[in-house]
């Protein structure tokens, strides 16, 4: 794990839906050793504790990183108000990431609101070899779908009240895709009843699925031992840390 | 550039700023970020005799200007610490404080003499975790209980024995002469405060304790009292900390009769917090002349 804390600059801020922004920071050294899953902590100013917050895009290339977060509280609303052109303070790139492999032939990606910004960076590495399923409250709650397009991936979309796309949960289109088989690997970042629905399946299934787990955290590093989740590791009952052994784990190793 | 050495019931540190127990971990996670050696100490993650997996999360909570924590004393166990953890850290140049708990005094004495036989410096006893059930804070709000602890792990040990004391009792200049008198080498102080936060839309605590350990800025004027009491009630030195967020901090507890101070809620802030204190705490000195960060302890002159 290699992470550097510093402040960057922003170099573009759109509000992508209503209290949704995506911020995108020039911050070469973070963007070059950035994975998949990772996930950046970023100060609030006036507030003690940092606001963990996933990473949406990687450009190595051009030495950027794009979030996308949503305004939850006192501390993103006041993180909301940075500015292009502002700096910002980031400890990152944090956490353990998505396993990519790409001698897979079709993998599922599964977004549930805000947890839909991790799995663009997959849909660029998979392409058209990915489904993304992404399912939001409504219409107007609706993310990234233009941007999931044009990684070649497949777009799948479903609203709770039917809105728009399909009218229903992201299980739905799941179920029926696991039901064809040939499925790789399921990634998926979401509410914890979606996350516990799709692992289930998956397992059952016996499909390889990779979840990210979110936990009020501290330091972000696994120093302080915050971000606490029970997992089970050779059959062992484990206290893991979202920070450091997650974001991302194994469907088979969380213990609800 | 002042002389920042400071000497504790003995032991020298090369600077008075220390990571608190519970921030920093074993100092593996921060060492990616700045070499170690920079900071006059560490105390170590809390360590029991036995593996501990901690509270049920949510253990992290906001609050104005600080934090609850509920951790719940998760730690590897003593026997990890001296054999994974410990050598490590004494390779590294900076005093090593080795934080202990138990839940029962015969327990702490056990985990004292279980760290006689290694190159620790000192050992920074606990008895005042507000987030485990059994012993932590019990031990520390009733002067009877906090000495025979003490008592005991001085029998178990000829470290330097510091004893952390609970901000959640009512006199605690009385629970540190206790100490003292039970042969406690210094006191550490302040331990977080008890605190609650509840989510309005669930009904629900947000810390599945319910209650937890409250830090950061807004507890430093506490910290700043206790240390002012206690530097004044017994002739042990004390160690201060609650809320250290800046060198202006630091000088200040240290007035206050602080002989180090530990920093830590200010971390998860900014990581770096302890070395930039190191570094604003020379700058003070040298802007006011003082040759010694020595000549500034207890030296507040009160009304």
């Amino acid at each position: 794990m290699k992470y550097t804390q510093g402040k960057f600059i922003i170099t573009e801020k759109t509000a992508i839906a209503r209290e949704i922004y995506s911020f995108t920071i020039s911050c070469p050294d973070v963007a070059a050793v950035a994975s998949p899953g990772q996930f950046v902590h970023i100060r609030a100013n006036g507030f003690t504790l940092r606001r963990p917050i996933s990473i949406c895009g990687i450009d190595k290339e051009k030495g950027t990183l794009r979030i996308v977060f949503e305004v939850r509280g006192e501390g993103t609303a006041e993180i909301a108000k940075l500015n292009k052109g502002d700096l910002i303070d980031m400890l990152a790139p944090l956490g353990h990431g998505f396993t990519v492999d790409e001698s897979y032939s079709k993998v599922i990606l599964i977004g549930g609101g805000i947890g839909t910004p991790p799995m663009l960076p997959l849909a660029k590495i998979y392409g058209n070899k990915a489904t993304v399923i992404t399912g939001f409250r409504n219409a107007s709650a609706v993310i990234l779908q233009d941007d999931i397009k044009k990684t070649g991936a497949e777009a799948v979309l479903c609203t709770d009240d039917g809105s728009a796309g399909i009218h229903g949960f992201v299980t739905q289109p799941f179920t029926e895709l696991a039901e064809k088989g040939g499925i790789d690997a399921v990634y998926a970042c979401g509410p914890s009843p979606m996350l516990k629905a799709v692992s289930k399946l998956c397992i059952d299934k016996g499909i390889r699925c990779e979840i990210s787990l979110e936990e009020r955290m501290a330091c972000g590093i696994g120093a302080c031992l915050g971000c606490a989740c029970r997992t089970k590791r050779s059959d062992e009952e484990y206290f893991a840390h979202v920070c450091k052994d997650g974001p991302v784990f194994k469907a088979e190793e969380v213990l609800w | 550039m002042a002389d920042l050495s400071v000497n504790v019931c003995g032991v020298d540190f090369k600077n008075p700023i220390i990571p608190a127990s519970g921030v920093f971990g074993y100092g593996r996670e921060y060492e990616e970020l700045f070499p170690l050696n920079k900071l006059g100490g560490i105390a170590t993650k809390g360590t029991t005799l036995h593996l501990r997996t901690g509270n049920i999360a949510p253990r992290i909570a906001e609050t104005p200007g600080g934090m609850l924590n509920s951790v719940g004393l998760q730690n590897p166990g003593i026997d990890h610490f001296i054999e994974s953890e410990l050598p490590y850290l004494m390779t590294k140049d900076l005093v090593v404080l080795a934080n202990i708990a138990g839940s029962t005094p015969e327990e702490c004495a056990e985990v004292a003499a279980k760290l006689e036989s290694t190159d620790v410096h000192m050992i920074e006893l606990n008895i005042s975790c507000p987030n485990v059930k059994q012993g932590g804070a019990a031990f520390g709000t009733n002067c009877d209980m906090a000495a025979e602890v003490t008592r005991l792990v001085r029998k178990a040990t000829t470290k330097p024995l510091v004893v952390k004391l609970s901000p959640n009792v009512t006199s605690i200049t009385e629970i540190a002469k206790a100490v003292e008198a039970a042969g406690a080498d210094a006191v550490s102080l302040i331990n977080t405060l008890l605190g609650m936060r509840i989510d309005i839309n669930t009904g629900r605590p947000v810390l599945h304790n319910n209650v937890g350990g409250m830090s950061g800025p807004a507890v430093f004027p506490i910290a700043v009292r206790m240390v002012w009491q206690v530097a004044n009630a017994v002739k042990i030195p004390v160690i201060g900390m609650g809320g250290v967020s800046s060198g202006r901090d630091a000088i200040e507890l240290m007035m206050a009769g602080a002989s180090a101070v530990q920093v830590g809620a200010a971390i998860f802030t900014d990581p770096y917090a302890p070395v930039r204190i190191v570094e604003e705490l020379n700058e003070f000195l040298d802007s006011k002349n003082i040759g010694s960060v020595n000549e500034i302890i207890g030296t507040v002159k009160p009304w």
